[in-house]
């Protein structure tokens, strides 16, 4: 039992890919820029500081999540919790099978599935504003997003045809805070997905849909050059909690544990 | 004849079992949600408790001036719309967005100010139970900076069992005659 155990650990690192629930703390930022032109907020959103898992969750992870907690297999869980796509190419319920490689991110789940996955580890999805700060990081910088190459760079990927095998969740290159794949390999769900409420949903509706927002709902943007960061928007806020796609995986966040906090 | 009058009664024998509460909950319900709520006389419930009866759902807060109100007279426009017969088959439950502030208290004064009876269920429940629910419905809130909610304002009705039937959002104390109907029918 032993030996495949360290080979694993000796493997990972030598593949380049993070190890299995590897986490990193990330400051936060008091000020942060969102390209959501939020009315009440002047679009500056504060961050506390929060620690986000380093790579996507894989199949491999999910399935030792599915084996744990029977309710969420496919074929098990509640249809008001995931649609029929739900981990559909994986071979069988507890078997991932020759489309689903067990390094690659899991997709096809859904946002209750993810919700539940961050849950039984004591964490939960990333808020949209968290997962926004992550993510406008590069090699160097905590936010690169000024910078017409890293946008250029980050845009490749979204003009990629979306048929081909996904790439291993952590193969991409580190950012500056340790953290891979934010950008060119999967969307990623985050909690609060549902709080984007772009207003091209209630736009068409009729007056009897003028009160379906209450207060100062429709959000517009402050960064119309951010395209990449446009998109995500644009998706999360087209989806449903039970939907899932083929490129739709997620990762956690966590408080900050306080075994960390030397204070 | 006879035959129709022998089911009639067992099926009213089951519907009033005690085993009826422990059945399993449907798959396609809402009710599969896992979650603690407290009503506004501090009562303890879970959603799978409030089977049997079909009801009209909306999520709301209590601090909220214009459109909350509102969800509430639309709630009793509905109500308004039904014969007293068919107002004893129906509850209403209004769940808190905004859990933080709203508590037991905040939620028995609404109930109190507006003169809800007992079919009436203001409910809390944590934070995240309540972004289930959400997202269970299909409501879409955001919480603002000044402490007011940003949310879509819908009211759902469910079967007996916590299944989605349909779903209105067109507020007022008029309320929406094709709603009306969907409810009418859950009831007969």
């Amino acid at each position: 039992m032993r030996t495949p155990l360290i080979a694993m650990l000796a493997m990972a690192p030598a593949l380049g890919f993070a190890a299995e629930g590897a986490w990193v703390t990330l400051p936060g930022e008091p000020e942060f820029a969102t390209v959501l032109a939020y009315e009440d907020s002047q679009s500056r959103v504060a961050i506390a500081p929060f620690d986000l898992m380093t790579r996507p969750v894989t199949n491999a992870d999910f399935l030792g999540f599915v084996t744990r907690h029977p309710d969420w297999r496919r074929g098990s869980a509640a249809p008001v919790f995931v649609s029929g796509e739900y981990l559909a190419h994986w071979s069988g319920p507890l078997s991932l099978g020759a489309a689903a490689l067990p390094e690659q991110p899991a997709t096809q789940v859904s946002w209750f599935a993810a919700s539940a996955y961050c849950e039984a580890l004591g964490a939960r999805l990333p808020t949209w504003s968290e997962w926004e700060y992550a993510a406008a990081a590069d090699a160097t910088r905590a936010d690169a997003r000024q910078d017409p190459a890293w946008r250029e760079t980050i845009l490749a990927w979204y003009s990629k045809p979306s048929g081909e095998a996904l790439a291993l969740a952590g193969s991409g290159a580190a950012d500056v805070h340790g953290i891979r794949d934010l950008h060119g390999l999967v969307w990623e769900w985050v909690d609060d997905y549902a709080a984007m409420l772009v207003s091209a949903d209630n736009r068409d509706q009729g007056d009897a849909d003028l009160l379906k927002f209450c207060g100062a709902g429709a959000l517009s943007t402050n960064d119309r050059e951010n395209y990449a960061v446009l998109m995500r928007i644009a998706m999360l806020s087209a989806l449903e909690a039970v939907d899932s796609t083929r490129n739709l995986g997620f990762r956690c966040a966590r408080e900050v544990s306080r075994a960390k906090d030397p204070s | 004849m006879k035959s129709f009058i022998v089911s009639g009664c067992l099926l009213a024998f089951f519907a009033h079992t005690p085993n009826f509460a422990s059945e399993a909950v449907p798959a396609d319900s809402i009710y599969q949600l896992q979650a603690s709520f407290q009503d506004q006389q501090d009562r303890s419930f879970q959603l799978a408790e409030r089977r049997g009866r079909p009801q009209l759902v909306a999520m709301f807060y209590t601090s909220c001036k214009y459109v909350c109100p509102l969800i509430i007279d639309s709630v009793k426009g509905v109500e308004h719309g039904l014969t007293a017969a068919e107002r004893e088959g129906l509850d209403f439950l209004l769940v808190s967005i905004d859990p933080a502030r709203d508590d037991v208290a905040a939620l028995a004064s609404v109930a109190k100010k507006r003169k809800l009876d007992a079919h009436w269920t203001l409910a809390r429940t944590d934070e995240r139970a309540v972004r289930k629910l959400a997202a269970l419905l299909g409501v879409r809130y955001r919480a603002l900076e000044d402490g007011e909610f940003n949310h879509t304002s819908t009211l759902y009705l469910l079967d007996a069992q916590g299944r989605k039937l349909t779903s209105s959002s067109k507020l007022g104390t008029v309320p929406d005659p094709e709603f009306v109907a969907a409810v009418r029918a859950a009831l007969n």
